[in-house]
């Protein structure tokens, strides 16, 4: 960008050069995920905590030997949670899991179908959380009162969905982001919804922080292909937003002179 | 004694620490993160953590997840 510098995206006081968050759900195996994880150019990616399986070979490689925690900032998600109490529990055994780290990806969900976010236990979640010294990157509905009161309790990024998760449907109420944006102090990502390329720039043009997905990548016939596709997307969305889009008009204006014609 | 790991009962010496059981296990090494009885265990302290009969443990690890 020759006309304007961009300020690179900060969490929690941490400073990342790509907007772009990746899951590490649905790949074939780590090496697909690790390739994927590369051609993204992401520098975080989240992960779920679950239970070691206990008959397993001591000698497998396990996702954090794959992808390494000195390299990619570990985002640990509290996928499948639907009390607030577990996702509190959940995010505990990560951050012992990983030394310490306190970044988590809070997400409390409400059905299985859907899977919504149950917004009230979020926000009860969202509140012990920060209490107890977690930075929160809390998944939420597209309400913009709900992410403000998220953001009050002090949540460090605020990531709305952009349709139910691992739906592929795309941002399908832009003015919510953009009424959520308008208020916002911290970081907006959304998080959830993104089928494709343009989905994502659709979101970075909004104005949007940043775009965390999964299943685009992961579900992509060529999945690290897709990856790369999803870099473009979210680079060219930003900057698209920051050049500043022209007006919407009804009629057409002429891109060539009228003046000087000879016919 | 019998105590509950990952939600199957597991039979320990009696006064085995968390280490001994994770030992038995083969989980001494990698990433893991362990809980007894609803309280996170520091790693620090798997040696002096004496589990009693009935006690419930969970033991995880990081996996792919969105």
């Amino acid at each position: 960008m020759s006309q304007h510098e961009d300020i690179a995206l900060q969490v929690a006081g941490k400073t990342f050069q790509s907007r772009l968050i990746i899951g590490s759900g649905k790949y074939k195996d780590f090496n697909e995920n690790l390739a994927a994880l590369e051609a993204s150019g992401a520098e975080i990616i989240t992960v779920a905590i679950r239970r070691v399986n206990l008959g397993q070979n001591a000698d497998e490689p396990s996702l954090l030997d794959v992808i390494s925690p000195e390299t990619f900032t570990i985002l640990p998600n509290t996928a499948g949670c639907y009390t607030a109490d577990d996702a509190v529990r959940t995010c505990r055994m990560a951050r012992e899991l990983l030394d310490g780290h306190k970044l988590v990806k809070l997400e409390v969900l409400g059905d299985q179908t859907t899977l919504y976010p149950n917004v009230t236990e979020t926000l009860a979640a969202a509140e012990t959380l920060v209490k107890d010294d977690f930075d929160v990157m809390v998944y939420t509905s597209d309400d913009p009162l709900v992410a403000k009161r998220l953001e009050e309790i002090g949540c460090v990024a605020v990531m709305p969905l952009g349709a139910p998760i691992g739906s592929g449907l795309g941002i399908r109420n832009p003015y919510n982001i953009r009424l959520i944006l308008e208020n916002a102090k911290v970081p907006i990502i959304v998080d959830a919804g993104v089928g494709t390329a343009s989905d994502a720039s659709i979101a970075m043009e909004l104005g949007c922080d940043g775009v965390l997905m999964n299943t685009a990548i992961a579900e992509a016939k060529l999945p690290v292909l897709m990856a790369s596709a999803m870099k473009k997307a979210v680079e060219s969305g930003r900057e698209a937003f920051l050049a500043g889009r022209m007006p919407r008009r009804l009629y057409a204006s002429a891109s060539s002179p009228i003046d000087g014609t000879f016919f | 004694m019998e105590v509950i790991v990952n939600g199957d009962q597991q039979v320990l010496a009696p006064a085995s620490s968390v280490m001994d059981l994770l030992e038995s296990l083969q989980m001494t090494q990698g990433r893991i993160a362990v809980e007894l009885n609803g309280k996170i265990i520091p790693k620090s302290t798997f040696q002096q953590h004496q589990l009693n009969d009935g006690d419930k443990i969970e033991i995880v690890q990081a996996i792919g997840g969105g």
